[in-house]
């Protein structure tokens, strides 16, 4: 330490390298300022300069939606790379109403880990990635505009154990993958009924559910939407069965950025559109004769006929009727993607309707 | 004599700017984390292993409960149980080994060819596989969880190995005093045969009486306490809704880490230990031979001490890579130090760049006093040397 030659030279290879440092720092803002001059004819939004991601994406001329890489029922691609699944009928719906084209959308898998960073960098226009809404996520510079899939943890277990409740699996071997909030609501929920149990964790799912099915756990702990897709890994489906409670609340909801209200009320509005549309009756496969028929106020309300609802978004009078033409009703996507006619057999349960007994609700289009 | 003066001079001015450009580049590495940390509100330092755990770990060798643990805690607890199963499959490798290597150069061909058999087989395959064999097929052969098999108290089933397990508090602390009693004479006794084999004495008897001492001592203190009336408590294992509670439970990912870390780092002590017994001279096993010492005498009393000159410092290495072969744990579910604090602790806090150092420290420090102790042991073994 008591070298004192190079310190001059070092002060100068520090101020060479500290220069770039600002400009790496700020990757993406540039790209958003960009486009803020670019101003659409919405009549109002929220507080200003927001018009920011729609003009953007109306000028690319397609969406950008960050989507997960692969989640069976939730956003899955094919040999042709074609993407299905509930996470990307949202993207799909949110291009029909601004482009009418449910395919112009690019689709961006990406990891846990970079999904934050790639909405915030302006990388993709929306977030639709199975991602749980939480207070601190909400204030880390994203927005969640709408819960598109009411999610909790769940358990897997064997039928043959005759099990109804959470509490029944006391003293019981839970296997879990590690590093998750799961290992968290896990030991809440156990410590606070005192109840206990033994938990064996793994690095990775296939670990986890290997273990499982191999007889070292009585219970497989994770999400419940992801337990259906794991009961069909499992050599015997049917001998296994997801327990209906949930021990913790998982709302999935998109992510946007933060600062655009136009953008958010529109993402917002997808889903509700196509909640309202279920509620009314209206669904891909009657939407046209709908149209033509134009029943009840409500539906006239929804459909464009009346009103002009679609251009207080920015978008177009007939941007629901072009949601439900192109993916359908939440009902149609939930059925399609994760329902009954699929190998998951997910029930409605808490996406039910609100009037059905679920927590799915659109307030009113009007 | 200009002419290396120059030359010496060039290196220190190359030297001199490669020491810059690395110091430069940490900086850089350092001030571009620091910010991306900033940015994602991670604040850096020491200070989470102070906060709540809230998680729960598997397998603990002392006391750890979600409710009050901290993520110092979650710490100790991979620490501990990276060093219990090191520690456990460096002893055991180490009998299996010698033995193995010995066999090998027995005039047995049975023996011979199982141990070039075993050698060949445990040495030539990766040990991730192995290991996978040990948690996954061989577990899979075991009873159900269900149904386990059941002798004198003790059960064994896909769940794991449950032993009764004796407490020895209090009073009953007599006996396991007793049995490092009876290692104590065993350590004497060796010591004076060696003195009498230095004297040119008949060696002192040491195997027989020192099990005797080592399991007769604490014997005789547990009758002793059952005949005062104080019985040393034992937890028996019992059937709980699941599975076995109580006692003492050897978990799978424990036994198949044991057991595979031991076999694939028996094969290559072994074979340090042939190689080690191939570089004594045969005419010192002639010799021994001439001076009428039985062949167990002649490896134990001649052939043996000059081999540990050859073989303990790649014996040190083996132990050092048998530690750190231990972090595979993290693929079979067995909480060590990788799986815990790598895997869970990292994960929730996203204090990467502590945990990682942490971790790698503690991989280093563990290596380095493997090696220290190592080093002296080398150094009496090979002190003795003409």
């Amino acid at each position: 330490m008591r070298v004192v030659r190079p310190r001059p030279a070092l002060l100068l290879a520090l101020a060479l390298l500290g220069t770039p440092l600002p400009a790496w720092a700020e990757p993406a803002k540039t790209d958003s300022v960009k486009t803020d001059s670019v101003k659409t004819d919405a009549t109002k939004t929220g507080t200003g300069k927001a018009e920011g991601t729609l003009a953007q994406v109306k000028a690319r001329g397609h969406l950008v939606c960050g989507v997960s890489p692969g989640v069976a029922g939730f956003s899955v691609p094919d040999g042709q790379g074609h993407w299905t699944g509930l996470d990307v009928d949202f993207c799909r719906a949110l291009a029909a109403a601004i482009f009418d084209s449910p395919e112009a959308v690019r689709f961006i898998p990406q990891s846990s880990a970079a999904r934050f960073t790639a909405l915030q960098s302006g990388e993709i226009d929306v977030l639709a990635r199975n991602t749980t809404w939480t207070l601190s996520r909400d204030t880390a510079a994203m927005n969640f505009p709408a819960i598109t899939f009411y999610d909790g943890q769940g358990f897997l277990v064997r039928k043959a154990l005759n099990i109804g409740a959470v509490k029944q699996l006391d003293r019981a071997t839970i296997c879990l993958q590690q590093g998750t909030t799961t290992e968290l609501n896990l030991a809440d929920w156990f410590r606070t009924r005192g109840l206990t149990y033994q938990v064996v964790t793994f690095a990775n799912s296939e670990q986890t559910l290997g273990a499982y099915e191999s007889g070292r756990c009585d219970a497989y702990s994770t999400d419940q939407s992801s337990l259906y897709g794991e009961r069909l890994k499992t050599a015997h489906p049917d001998e296994h069965v997801i327990l209906s409670e949930a021990i913790s609340k998982e709302p999935f909801a998109p992510g946007v950025r933060q600062g655009d209200d136009q953008w958010r009320d529109i993402v917002a509005w997808t889903h509700y559109a196509m909640l309202d549309a279920e509620e009314a009756g209206i669904r891909q496969d009657n939407v046209e004769q709908m149209r033509r028929e134009a029943p009840s106020p409500d539906a006239r309300r929804i459909l464009g006929l009346e009103g002009g609802y679609g251009e207080r978004l920015g978008l177009t009078a007939d941007w629901v009727a072009r949601i439900v033409r192109h993916v359908g009703n939440y009902g149609d996507s939930f059925a399609r993607n994760l329902g009954d006619g699929t190998p998951l057999k997910i029930p409605r349960g808490l996406n039910a309707l609100w009037n059905q007994g679920g927590l799915q609700y659109g307030p009113p289009i009007r | 004599m200009a002419e290396p003066r120059v030359s010496s001079w060039r290196a220190l001015v190359v030297q001199a700017a490669l020491v810059l450009a690395l110091a430069a580049l940490a900086y850089f590495a350092a001030t571009n984390a620091a910010q991306k940390l900033a940015r994602q509100g991670i604040v850096a330092g020491f200070g989470f292993l102070e906060r709540p755990a809230g998680f729960d770990i598997g397998q603990s060798p002392i006391p750890y409960a979600a409710a009050t643990a901290t993520y110092l805690d979650a710490f100790l607890v991979g620490l501990l149980n990276t060093l219990l199963v090191s520690a456990l499959a460096i002893v055991l490798s180490t009998v299996l080994g010698f033995a193995l290597g010995i066999a090998r150069r027995s005039s047995n061909l049975l023996a011979r060819s199982f141990a070039a058999a075993y050698v060949e087989g445990f040495r030539n395959l990766p040990l991730l596989l192995q290991l996978l064999v040990w948690y996954v097929a061989v577990r899979v052969a075991l009873p159900a969880a269900s149904d386990p098999a059941a002798w004198g108290g003790a059960y064994l089933s896909q769940r794991g190995l449950f032993l009764p397990r004796p407490d020895f508090s209090g009073l009953a602390a007599l006996v396991p005093l007793a049995f490092a009693a009876g290692l104590f004479a065993m350590g004497l006794l060796l010591r004076m045969s060696r003195r009498a084999v230095a004297l040119g004495r008949k060696p002192v008897p040491v195997l027989w009486p020192g099990a005797l001492l080592g399991l007769g001592l604490p014997a005789l203190a547990w009758a002793g306490l059952a005949l005062a009336g104080h019985l040393v408590p034992v937890a028996w294992p019992a059937r709980g809704p699941y599975d076995i509670a109580g006692g003492l439970a050897l978990r799978p990912e424990f036994v198949a880490l044991l057991v595979g870390l031991s076999t694939y780092s028996a094969a290559f002590i072994a074979e340090i230990v042939r190689s080690g017994l191939d570089s004594v001279p045969r005419g010192q096993r002639e010799a021994a031979a001439a001076l009428s010492l039985s062949g167990a005498q002649a490896l134990r009393l001649v052939v043996l001490p000059q081999a540990m000159r050859v073989i303990v410092p790649p014996l040190t290495s083996q132990y050092l890579n048998t530690t750190k072969n231990s972090s595979l744990a993290v693929l079979i579910g067995y909480p060590d130090l990788v799986h815990v604090f790598m895997g869970t602790v990292l994960n929730q806090t996203n204090q990467a760049v502590e945990v990682v150092a942490i971790t790698m420290g503690v991989y280093l420090s563990l290596s380095l006093a493997t090696a220290l102790l190592m080093n002296r042991y080398n150094a009496r073994v090979a002190g003795g040397r003409p």
